[in-house]
C-alpha cells in the first residue's frame, strides 16, 4: 500500500482524474485537472500549490552539526548563514555526485535539508567515521508536510497572511505562523519563478493547505500536478535526479556518474581556493578543475522552430507541440560530413508553452557547449529517426526577475 | 513645419502595422509608426476603464496569430504569453448544456448526453478538420498570386495553387469546397444530430460576420477561424495575459528592441504624393514626415479613399474599394462583476468560465439573431461570446471581482430605424437581459457596465462601418481579391504606398500575417530596386 502524506485528505478530493503515480512510495498527483497546462500556466500566471511532502527531510542540530555538513557538503555550508536556504550537493570519494538538495539553516545550530532518496544511514555512517562528539541527524520526514507555493501571485497571497512574506529575499527563510499555525517559510523552490515552500508540522498540514487555497481563491490558486512541475523544472534549467544525472551511489560504472561540474555547478566551487574544508571529493573535484578533465557538460538546448516545422511539413503531419515531454534519452550529433556522428544525448525534452519552441538538456562534449553551437537531435516522425537542428543555449531557459527581486 | 526622415513609415499602430514596423525595422530600415490614439494596438488594446479593472475594450482572444511570426519577433522574449482555456460552456435551454474540459474522452461522453453518433462523428470531424486547416496553411502564409497580372511569373504561381489544391485528399479538397462558398449548417447537418452541438459549432461561422449559419459564406467564416491554433492545435484559443492589449504592447516592446520608433497622437490625414511617388505623410496637426515607403496599416476604405485622392488611382480599383463590404455587425459589452455568471447547478463555479461561454444554443437561435440583423435590427436575442478572463489571470481585476467581455452578433451597423447613440443602452439592455436569460440572478452580479456599439468601433478604432475584419471575410473579397482583384499583393498604385492592414490578405482577427506578408514584399520590392 502506498503511503499518503498529510495532505492527501484534500488533495483526494482535488484529483479530477483520480490517476495516482507513486512518489518515493507516496501517491502523488500527476495531475489535478484534464489540462497539465493550466496547471503550468499558474506558476508563470497566478499561483500553484504543490504538495512535496515525499521528499525525504533530514535535521541536523547540535553544536557540531556545521562542522558535520562542512565535511558531508561539497559546497561550504559556512555560507549559509541563520535565516538562509542554500542548494548544494553531496559527493563520493571520487567526486562523482550522490544527490543534491536545499538546506535551510533554522538557528546556529540546526538545519533542514531534503533530499530526493533515503540518506540518513549515509549521513550517520559517515558521522561515526569522523567521531563528531556533538551532531544529531534526524529522520523528520514524516514529522513535516511541504508545499511549494510558487507563481507571480505568491506573495500576494501570502501578504494576507503573515507579515514576515514580504521582505523575504530570495533563498532567505523564517519562521512564521500561517492562520496561527507554526510554519517555516523560505524562498525557494523547484519551478524557476517568484515562489516559496513552507515546512508545516504534520498535524497542522491540512488547516495550512485550506488557510492557502482560501486566501488564493482570488489568485487563481489551482493545485499542481508534478508535470506541470517538470515543465517548469526543465524552463528554469534545474535538474532532476534519475532524468537528468543519477546517483553515485547506484551506479554501476563511471559512465554513470556524474561530477558536479559536468552537472553545470562550477559555481558551487567559485571560493574553493580560499576554503580549507577537508570535504567529501575535494581532491577529485580540485583535479578536476585545475585539469579540465571533465568528460562532458549539461547544457540547454532549442529545437530550431523553422526546422521542427518543415520537417514534418515534408512527412505530410502536424508538428506536435503542446504534450512533446520526453524523460529519456535523445541521441545528439555533430553537424559534420560524417554521418550518425555521435556527440551526446538530450535527457530531458519539453515543449516550452510560453517559450513556443521545444528545449532541452542535453549532455554535450566540451567543444560544442559554447551558447549557440549547432547540433543534430535525433527525434521520431511517423516512427523513423530524424535528425533536427537545435542550438546550444544558456539556462535556465525562463528566469523571471521577479524570481529573485524583492517585490 | 518639422520635418524629419525615415525609410519607412506606418501609418497606424494597430498589431498589423506593429508587426510591419517590426519586420521593416529588424531589416535595417529606419522605421517610423504614427498612431492617431494615445496607445497602439487598435482594435486589440486593453484599458484600465476603472481603477483596478482592466477591460478588453474590442478584441479579446487570440488565436490566429500566426506561429512563425511569434518565433521571428522573438515576443515570448517581449513578455508574450497566452494562457490556454481549458474549458468551454455552451448553455442551452432547460438545463441542457455542453461543457468540454479538454479531455478527448470525457469530451466524447459529455456530448454522447445527447447523441453517441455526434461524440463520435466529432472525433471525425475534428480530425479532418486538422488536416483541412494544415492544407489551408501555407495558403494563408504566403502572398497570393495576383490574378489579373500578365506576368508568367504570376500566371506560373496561379497555375500551381490549382495544382496544388488538386492534389489534396479528397476529403479535404471537398470540405474546402463546401466551406468556401456554402453555409457551415450544410456541413454540420451532414455530421451532426444534436441541435446544441451544431449551435456550439456554428459560432465560428458568424462571428463579426453579416452572415448566418445557414447563410451562403458562413462556411469561410468558419474555416478562417479554425485557421487558429494554440500550441500546434487548430481552432483553439487562449487569453493573452492581460489581455489582447497584452499582445500589442509586447509587440510595441518588439518594435523598439529593433530599433523602430512610435509617434503617438499623430493621426495622418494625407499621403503625400510626387509623380506618382510617396515621399511621405501629412498628420491632421500639419506636421510631416518624409519617407520613400509609406504603408497604411488602415482599412481599405481609409487607404485608398481617405489618405489619397481617388482621382489618381485606376477607375476600377476605386469602384472595387467603393464596393467593398464592411457592414459591421458586431459589438460588446463588458461587465464588471461581483460573482461568476449563475448556471443553475454550476453556481459559484469559476471553472467552467475558463474559456468561452458560448451563448447561442442552436442554428435556429443563430439564424434568429441573423434575421432581424437583415432587417436592420438589433437581434431581440443575440448570440454572445462571453469571456471572463480574470477566473485564469488574477491580473485582469481587484480580488474578488470578475470582469466579463460580451462579444455580441447581431447589431448591424447601418439601423433601419434608429441610430446607435440612441441605441447604446438598449443594446446593452438586450445583452444583460439575454444573459439573465441563460443565468438566472445575472442582474445581481452586475457591478458596471460598458457598451461598445459598432459606431464606436468606427469611432475610436478608425474602422469603416466598425467591420472588426477591416471588411467581410466573403469569397470575393478575399486571397486574390482582397481588398481588390489585381491590388492584393500589399502594393497600391502609387510607388512606395503599401497596405497591410486586416483589409489585405489574409484577413482579420488578430493575426499579424498582413503585416508580415506586406513587409516581405516590401523588402523585396527594395531589394529589386537596387
Ligand atoms: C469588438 C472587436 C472584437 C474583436 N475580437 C477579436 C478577438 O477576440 N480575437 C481576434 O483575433 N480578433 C478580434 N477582433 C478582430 C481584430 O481585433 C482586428 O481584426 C485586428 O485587431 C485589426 O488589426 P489591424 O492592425 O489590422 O487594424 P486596427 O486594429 O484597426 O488598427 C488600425 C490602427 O490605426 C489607427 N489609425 C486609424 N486612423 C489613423 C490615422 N488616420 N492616422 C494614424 N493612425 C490611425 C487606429 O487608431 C488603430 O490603432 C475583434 C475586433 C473588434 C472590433
Amino acid at each position: 500500500m502506498p503511503k499518503t502524506t498529510p495532505f492527501h485528505p484534500r488533495l483526494e478530493a482535488l484529483n479530477r482524474t483520480k490517476i495516482w503515480d507513486n512518489w518515493a512510495g507516496y501517491l502523488t498527483a500527476p495531475r489535478y485537472q484534464y489540462s497539465d497546462l493550466s496547471e503550468y500556466y499558474a506558476i508563470r500566471n497566478s499561483a500553484g500549490l504543490l504538495d512535496t511532502s515525499p521528499l525525504f527531510k533530514y535535521r541536523f542540530s547540535g553544536a557540531d552539526a556545521t562542522k558535520f555538513l562542512m565535511h558531508a557538503m561539497a559546497r561550504d555550508i559556512r555560507k549559509c548563514r541563520v535565516g538562509q536556504a542554500q542548494y548544494t550537493t553531496w559527493c563520493d570519494d571520487n567526486g562523482f555526485v550522490i544527490e543534491d538538495g536545499v538546506i535551510v539553516r533554522t538557528t546556529e545550530n540546526d538545519y533542514l535539508l531534503t533530499a530526493a532518496e533515503p540518506n540518513l544511514r549515509y549521513f550517520r555512517q559517515i558521522n561515526r567515521k569522523i567521531g563528531l562528539a556533538d551532531c544529531q541527524i534526524d529522520d523528520v520526514s514524516a514529522d513535516y508536510g511541504i508545499l511549494a507555493l510558487q507563481g507571480p501571485h505568491s506573495l500576494n497571497i501570502l501578504r494576507g497572511l503573515t507579515a514576515d512574506a514580504e521582505k523575504l529575499r530570495y533563498f532567505r527563510s523564517v519562521q512564521t505562523e500561517i492562520g496561527d499555525k507554526p510554519v517555516l517559510l523560505t524562498r525557494t523552490g523547484f519551478t524557476g519563478d517568484l515562489g516559496y515552500e513552507l515546512w508545516i508540522k504534520a498535524e497542522d498540514c491540512l488547516d495550512v493547505w485550506d488557510t492557502l487555497m482560501a486566501a488564493g481563491k482570488d489568485y487563481n490558486i489551482t493545485p499542481l500536478g508534478l508535470h506541470a512541475l517538470k515543465i517548469a523544472r526543465v524552463e528554469a534549467g534545474l535538474l532532476l535526479l534519475d532524468v537528468d544525472f543519477s546517483s553515485t551511489r547506484y551506479a554501476w560504472v563511471d559512465a554513470q556518474r556524474e561530477t558536479p561540474i559536468e552537472l553545470g555547478w562550477e559555481w558551487m566551487f567559485r571560493g574553493l581556493h580560499k576554503d580549507d574544508r577537508d570535504f567529501i571529493g575535494r581532491v577529485a573535484i580540485e583535479s578536476e578543475i585545475a585539469n579540465k578533465t571533465s568528460r562532458w557538460k549539461t547544457v540547454g538546448l532549442t529545437v530550431d522552430w523553422h526546422h521542427y516545422q518543415q520537417l514534418h511539413r515534408e512527412a505530410g503531419i502536424m508538428p506536435p507541440l503542446d504534450g512533446v515531454f520526453h524523460e529519456g534519452t535523445m541521441n545528439i550529433y555533430r553537424q559534420s560530413e560524417i554521418p550518425w556522428d555521435y556527440a551526446g544525448y538530450a535527457t530531458s525534452l519539453v515543449y516550452s508553452s510560453i517559450l513556443r519552441k521545444h528545449i532541452a538538456i542535453a549532455k554535450l562534449p566540451l567543444d560544442l557547449c559554447e551558447p549557440g553551437s549547432q547540433v543534430s537531435l535525433e527525434i521520431t516522425i511517423i516512427r523513423r529517426s530524424v535528425n533536427v537542428l537545435a542550438r546550444v543555449a544558456e539556462m535556465p531557459f525562463f528566469n523571471p526577475n521577479r524570481k529573485t527581486n524583492l517585490i | 513645419m518639422s520635418q524629419q526622415n525615415y525609410d519607412a513609415i506606418v501609418i497606424g499602430g494597430g498589431h498589423n502595422g506593429l508587426v510591419n514596423a517590426c519586420y521593416l525595422a529588424k531589416n535595417g530600415l529606419k522605421t517610423l509608426v504614427l498612431e492617431r490614439r494615445h496607445l497602439v494596438g487598435g482594435a486589440a488594446i486593453t484599458e484600465e476603464l476603472l481603477p483596478g479593472y482592466k477591460f478588453t475594450t474590442f478584441s479579446y482572444a487570440l488565436s490566429l496569430i500566426r506561429p512563425d511570426i511569434c518565433e521571428e519577433l522573438n515576443l515570448p522574449q517581449h513578455g508574450m504569453m497566452t494562457l490556454p482555456m481549458p474549458n468551454d460552456f455552451h448553455p442551452g435551454f432547460n438545463g441542457d448544456y455542453l461543457k468540454f474540459n479538454g479531455d478527448a474522452y470525457e469530451d466524447y461522453h459529455e456530448v454522447a448526453r445527447y447523441s453517441a453518433e455526434d461524440a463520435e462523428a466529432l472525433h471525425d470531424f475534428r480530425h479532418l478538420m486538422n488536416r483541412v486547416c494544415y492544407a489551408m496553411k501555407p495558403i494563408m502564409d504566403s502572398i497570393p498570386p495576383n490574378s489579373r497580372s500578365d506576368d508568367p511569373e504570376e500566371l506560373q504561381r496561379v497555375a500551381d495553387l490549382h495544382g496544388y489544391l488538386e492534389g489534396l485528399d479528397d476529403d479535404i479538397q471537398e470540405l474546402i469546397h463546401k466551406l468556401w462558398r456554402g453555409s457551415i449548417a450544410e456541413v454540420l447537418d451532414e455530421y451532426f444530430e444534436s441541435e446544441l452541438l451544431k449551435g456550439l459549432m456554428a459560432s465560428s461561422s458568424i462571428i463579426g460576420s453579416m452572415v448566418g449559419p445557414r447563410s451562403p459564406g458562413s462556411g469561410l467564416v468558419w474555416l478562417f477561424h479554425k485557421m487558429g491554433e494554440y500550441d500546434g492545435s487548430f481552432g483553439s484559443w487562449g487569453f493573452h495575459k492581460g489581455g489582447n492589449g497584452g499582445f500589442t504592447q509586447v509587440l510595441a516592446k518588439a518594435l523598439r528592441s529593433f530599433g523602430g520608433e512610435i509617434l503617438l497622437d499623430a493621426g495622418v490625414s494625407e499621403v503625400l504624393r510626387q509623380e506618382g511617388r510617396t515621399t511621405g505623410v501629412r498628420l491632421t496637426d500639419g506636421r510631416e514626415f518624409y519617407a520613400p515607403t509609406v504603408v497604411s496599416a488602415l482599412d481599405p476604405r481609409n487607404t485608398f479613399l481617405k489618405l489619397v485622392d481617388p482621382a489618381e488611382l485606376p477607375a476600377d480599383l476605386v469602384s472595387h474599394i467603393e464596393a467593398y463590404k464592411f457592414q459591421g455587425s458586431a459589438s460588446k459589452v463588458n461587465f464588471v462583476l461581483n460573482d461568476v455568471p449563475p448556471y443553475p447547478g454550476f453556481e459559484g463555479n469559476t471553472e467552467i468560465f475558463r474559456g468561452f461561454t458560448n451563448v447561442g444554443p442552436t442554428l435556429d437561435y443563430l439564424q434568429e439573431a441573423f434575421e432581424d440583423a437583415a432587417a436592420g435590427r438589433i437581434s431581440r436575442r443575440p448570440f454572445i461570446d462571453a469571456c471572463v478572463q480574470s477566473t485564469v489571470d488574477p491580473d485582469m481585476t481587484p480580488p474578488g471581482k470578475h470582469i466579463m467581455s460580451c462579444f455580441v452578433m447581431y447589431t448591424p451597423y447601418h439601423l433601419a430605424e434608429s441610430d446607435w447613440d440612441t441605441e447604446r443602452e438598449t443594446l446593452g439592455d438586450i445583452v444583460q437581459e439575454t444573459l439573465n436569460e441563460f443565468f438566472p440572478g445575472f442582474h445581481d452580479i452586475v457591478e458596471h457596465r460598458e457598451v461598445v456599439t459598432p459606431l464606436d468601433i468606427e469611432r475610436i478604432v478608425g474602422i469603416s462601418e466598425g467591420n472588426i475584419f477591416h471588411g467581410e471575410l466573403f469569397a470575393d473579397q478575399m486571397f486574390m481579391n482582397r481588398p481588390a482583384p489585381g491590388w492584393n499583393q500589399y502594393r497600391t498604385p502609387i510607388a512606395g504606398y503599401y497596405q497591410c492592414g486586416s483589409g489585405t490578405h489574409p484577413g482579420g482577427c488578430v493575426i499579424g500575417a498582413p503585416g508580415k506578408l506586406a513587409a516581405q514584399q516590401i523588402l523585396g520590392d527594395l531589394v529589386s530596386a537596387i
